[in-house]
């Protein structure tokens, strides 16, 4: 089980991680959710010990990480973004290596090593060194334990499909918690539509977010075909659809295209962040 | 302390792996073969062969200090900055060891490569008391001076090795200071007169002096576990950076 009670993080005076608390139940796959510097990385390095917070508290299967972490982070496993192995190590010394560091006694290590070997498919190059191994095999590699699991991403699908529960981040701040299926709902409520316009951006952009039940109007950069790009999020989207055209029409301007995407992770923060739609730019 | 055995053994795996340490090793040897036959020659040309302490193993022995000079950055460059680049700092910090175990271990492994170096040069003594026999007793003394002296090194090498992720850039910074007081050491006139008493206490030369001529003193000793303690803490605090940087 992890236990995360009110954890805040401060660099200097940046406040990273605030206040942030949530339990993942024994043998539960939860997924740690948030765009780029929304504190993910921050709270997973507090999680494995390599940061210590500022306030709050870790507690892995019973243990407090700050009042005794190393029994602490021999319960835990990590698994950075980046590929980071012992590039002169065979894949079976980095995993004895490991598996000593952890604590893994003598008389069942190599059992153990060659129980992940076998179990990962890794026979055929476990006494290759992990430097002359390609990526993706560095990366199974590094996949190998998995008890209760924190997983980081940015990508909903990922979340979605490999974990039985999100918790979401933003600006350091725990924005929800949530199955896949419950935010799988909060997005089909949630509506996306782009809109291709020939007529002046700004107005273009007020005239559009005047319509009713549009949260929220964002102006695209501009690509190769004419006229601009405006996305339009909404709870309910179908019928502001049918209005688009004669709003842009009977002002003067070209309507080029209309279509309806699917939300991204992106459009259900600003959903979560801004439900009232009052604030304008980002 | 299974998981410092198992990083000091990882690390001992890590240096025998690389063919760095094997070029290290043969270059200390040649060089050190070199030293020992000229040496040799100068004490029985010129020495007459009186007071072989004095008149030869004190030279070896300065000899011996200036080509670990140019070997350990080569050997503590990479302890750090490689675990930075590679990425695997982050790891090796969330496993269950204390900042001061890994700390230990990676000193600990570079000792151990010193240590068989040093070894190594047992060879010349052994070879020379064949021939004719001496006191061994001051020659303790000399070879306690240097595991000190390369000891010391070795954390300051450490240290600069936790600053950088460029193994050539840690690998610089260490060698060129300890060059740099070696050159002052042997050309005190160009010391200005006032600085020159505080130079000498400084000095990790001065203070290998007594060692070289079969003494051991107690501040000398003390003088160089405080100085490699002081990189040693260094070290650990630099590690202890990344919780306010936010990064490693």
């Amino acid at each position: 089980m992890i236990s995360v009670e009110h954890l805040t993080k401060y660099y200097g005076a940046t406040r990273a991680v605030d206040d942030v608390s949530f339990e993942i139940a024994r043998g539960e796959r939860a997924a740690l959710l948030g765009p780029n510097g929304s504190g993910k990385s921050t709270l997973l390095r507090m999680v494995t010990g390599y940061f210590s917070p500022t306030g709050g508290r870790v507690v892995i299967g019973g243990v407090d990480m700050g009042a005794a972490p190393l029994a602490a982070r021999r319960r835990v496993g990590y698994l950075p973004e980046q590929v980071s192995l012992y590039p002169e190590l065979t894949v079976r010394r980095t995993l004895a290596f490991v598996a000593e560091v952890r604590g893994v006694r003598r008389g069942t290590r190599r059992g153990a090593v060659d129980e992940v070997i076998v179990g990962c498919g890794l026979a055929e190059v476990a006494d290759r060194r992990v430097g002359t191994l390609s990526k993706g095999l560095r990366g199974l590699l590094r996949g190998l334990t998995g008890r209760t699991v924190l997983l980081s991403t940015h990508i909903l699908a990922e979340a979605s499909a490999l974990c039985s529960r999100i918790v979401i981040l933003d600006r350091g701040r725990l924005l929800a918690e949530d199955t896949p299926e419950g935010l799988g709902r909060r997005l089909e409520a949630l509506g996306r539509l782009v809109v291709r316009v020939e007529g002046p951006a700004g107005e273009v952009t007020s005239a559009l977010a005047a319509l009713p039940g549009v949260l929220r109007v964002e102006a695209m950069p501009p690509d190769a075909l004419p006229g601009a790009r405006f996305v339009l999020l909404g709870p309910a989207l179908g019928p502001v659809q049918r209005q688009i055209g004669p709003a842009v029409v009977g002002r003067g301007w070209t309507l080029l295209e209309v279509r309806a995407e699917t939300p991204t992770l992106e459009d259900l923060f600003v959903r979560l962040v801004r439900p009232s739609g009052h604030d304008g730019g980002r | 302390m299974r998981s410092f055995v198992a990083l000091f053994r990882k690390e001992l795996r890590s240096y025998f792996g690389s063919p760095l340490v094997y070029l290290v090793a043969a270059a200390f040897l040649a060089y050190t073969g070199y030293y020992f036959q000229t040496d040799l020659l100068y004490f029985v040309t010129f020495g007459f062969g009186v007071n072989i302490m004095e008149n030869f193993w004190q030279l070896l022995f300065i000899d011996i200090r200036l080509v670990f000079i140019l070997a350990i950055p080569l050997l503590t460059m990479r302890l750090l900055a490689e675990e930075r680049r590679l990425g695997t700092l982050e790891l090796l910090l969330t496993y269950p060891l204390r900042d001061g175990a890994i700390v230990a271990a990676k000193l600990g492994a570079c000792l151990v490569v010193i240590a068989l170096l040093l070894g190594g040069t047992l060879l010349y003594p052994v070879w020379v008391y064949r021939i004719q026999p001496f006191a061994v007793t001051p020659l303790i003394a000399g070879y306690v001076g240097l595991l000190l002296f390369a000891g010391t090194c070795a954390s300051y090498g450490l240290f600069i090795s936790a600053l950088t992720d460029s193994q050539v850039l840690a690998g610089f910074l260490t060698a060129l200071p300890l060059l740099l007081l070696w050159l002052l050491s042997w050309n005190e006139a160009a010391t200005a007169g006032a600085t020159l008493p505080l130079m000498r206490a400084l000095s990790l030369f001065n203070h290998f002096q007594p060692f070289s001529v079969g003494l051991i003193e107690a501040r000398d000793v003390f003088y160089f576990l405080f100085t490699a303690g002081c990189f040693v803490w260094g070290t650990l605090r630099v590690l202890e950076t990344r919780q306010w940087r936010g990064r490693h």
